[in-house]
């Protein structure tokens, strides 16, 4: 059942992000123990797992936000781990959510979805403007162009953060909890742009906690638990049917939170946000 | 722990309640003021103080000069305050860089410019003519004070735009480098101009400070053209043994200084509405 293949890298380009044997430390502590996977042009993977499971980190180091403490990764069969490589360019190819949106305060919406392309690569105004509305389209925004982030819902902006990521001409996204600091009532919005991108073929790699969201939209599911990929497959498979026992119990803590076992600290509902790991 | 640190302490019910009590010592207050002023109407010769303070001649006089004088004033400040904003920036940077000897360097200077008088800063960049030989400041002796009282607030402007750097979200880098941004750019793009809304305030009342400090400019010999307020009035006052000149320049600071207060007020409400 494990993706990883045995030639490093593939020298597949529908192969857009390779990882091989991922490690990470903080300090003493070991975040991340050795993850392989790849994740192929149009595929959406979903990234499952409790809180400290080292999901967010794994996506974080996937466009080095995190430096890896060694491992491989290859983004479009570019290594962005080498130490010579243009990570700034390699970045420009994929985009990220974040979980609390980080758009810029002090620009419009239109300006959010225009400064990257623009400032990096050199579009004209006009053309990233036309490019930028065409995307705040999509996401159901094109009457906020002129307003600020602060002046809208957080649905709102997670939306105007994809189509920040959008207007770059990405090939895939990087979703890092992109609902978990919505009120429920505006989750469902952002799922749906989310889906619509997934049924467009976006390559997608989304850490999230919305389990049905996953099991309709992903193509694969990955669970991960204490720094490894502890289970990863069709969502029918992992979510419906998981094999690992530890699989199990964090479906039935998410799940049905009111029935879980004991050992509430782990629970994967509701979370007040922890630094970086998560 | 004693079990006699649960008894409650007694508590006997005041004699006047405390409603009344900081009624009575308000009203005590008030009647102090009252009494001072009463007492100063009585003793104080107003045309004594008049005739040292604000004789209408000499009003007049210093008038006719302020508006050169204030000319000035301006043109060292504002000049000092774009030498100290350029060069804090890059302190504040120096400061957070993850290259020590930078870090260092950036201390050291903060911490030297800060701790001595600006007095002595500024007369020693008098004689730096002197020490060096052919060494000129362009604008002469606008360039000596610029670069004299730049480098000075710099030292304090260095601590305020590192704090501002510091309240911009760690995220704002995340996203702005995401988007393909190089460390430089995202910092010029998106943290400094988060950070300089953040410290509008503090840094516009280091603006009203050098405008106070640009009187020490007294200390440097001038010529006449490039007086700015204070030297211009203590001249004035010298020469005609009265103290109006100086008194009326004190007021010309004002005149700078009560706007940017205002300003500085506004933006903070503004500020706190928008948190």
């Amino acid at each position: 059942m494990t993706t990883t293949p045995d030639v490093v890298p593939t020298g597949n380009r529908a192969d857009e992000i390779q990882i091989y044997d991922l490690h990470k430390n903080f300090g003493d502590l070991a975040v991340l123990k050795g993850i392989s996977t790849v994740v192929r042009r149009g595929e959406v993977v979903c990234v499952i797992g409790p809180s400290g499971s080292g999901k967010s980190t794994l996506l974080r180091c996937v466009n080095l936000l995190e430096e890896p403490t060694s491992g491989r990764i290859f983004i479009l069969n570019e290594e962005i781990t080498d130490p010579d490589a243009d990570v700034d360019f390699i970045r420009t190819q994929m985009g990220m959510v974040f979980q609390q949106f980080n758009l810029f305060p002090h620009l419009t919406v239109l300006e959010n979805c225009t400064i990257g392309q623009t400032q990096v690569k050199k579009i004209p105004r006009s053309v990233a403007e036309e490019n930028a509305r065409a995307n705040l389209a999509k996401v159901g925004l094109a009457d906020r162009t002129a307003s600020y982030p602060a002046q809208l819902s957080g649905g709102q902006q997670q939306r105007v953060a994809i189509a920040r990521a959008l207007s770059m001409d990405v090939e895939m996204i990087l979703f890092d909890e992109p609902t978990s600091a919505l009120d429920p009532e505006l989750v469902g919005d952002v799922l749906g742009v989310m889906r619509d991108l997934a049924d467009e073929g976006m390559t997608m790699m989304v850490v999230t906690h919305e389990m049905a969201f996953a099991r309709e939209v992903a193509d694969r599911v990955i669970f991960m638990d204490g720094g490894v990929i502890v289970e990863e497959g069709h969502p029918d498979q992992v979510i419906g049917s998981p094999r690992e026992e530890r699989t199990r119990t964090f479906l039935q803590r998410v799940l049905d939170p009111t029935h879980a076992s004991p050992a509430p600290q782990a629970g994967g509902g509701d979370r007040s946000q922890p630094p970086a790991a998560g | 722990m004693s079990s006699t640190a649960t008894v409650a302490p007694r508590v006997t019910r005041a004699k006047i309640s405390p409603r009344k009590r900081a009624r009575r010592i308000r009203l005590v207050q008030y009647a102090v003021l009252i009494a001072l002023v009463v007492l100063m109407i009585a003793t104080v010769d107003g045309r004594q103080v008049q005739s040292v303070f604000f004789r209408p001649d000499l009003i007049v006089l210093t008038l006719q000069g302020v508006p050169h004088a204030l000319f000035n004033t301006l043109a060292y400040t504002l000049g000092a305050f774009v030498v100290g904003l350029v060069l804090g920036t890059i302190l504040a940077l120096m400061r957070l860089s993850q290259v020590a000897p930078y870090r260092w360097l950036a201390s050291i200077y903060i911490e030297f410019f800060r701790g001595v008088p600006a007095l002595i800063v500024l007369l020693s960049f008098g004689l730096l003519s002197v020490a060096f030989p052919g060494l000129r400041f362009p604008f002469d002796p606008y360039g000596t004070v610029w670069a004299a009282l730049g480098m000075v607030s710099a030292a304090y402007m260095a601590e305020t735009i590192r704090a501002g750097i510091q309240a911009v979200p760690k995220g704002q880098v995340e996203a702005a480098r995401s988007l393909g941004m190089p460390a430089g750019m995202a910092t010029r793009k998106i943290v400094l101009p988060q950070a300089f809304r953040i410290i509008t305030p503090p840094l516009t009342n280091e603006l009203i400070l050098l405008t106070k400090d640009s009187s020490l400019v007294y200390v440097l010999g001038l010529t006449t053209a490039a007086f700015e307020l204070t030297k211009f009035g203590r001249e004035l006052s010298n020469s005609n043994v009265n103290l109006t000149p100086l008194v009326v320049a004190g007021f010309c600071y004002l005149i700078i200084t009560l706007p940017l207060t205002f300003l500085v007020r506004r933006m903070e409400a503004r500020q706190q509405k928008a948190r």
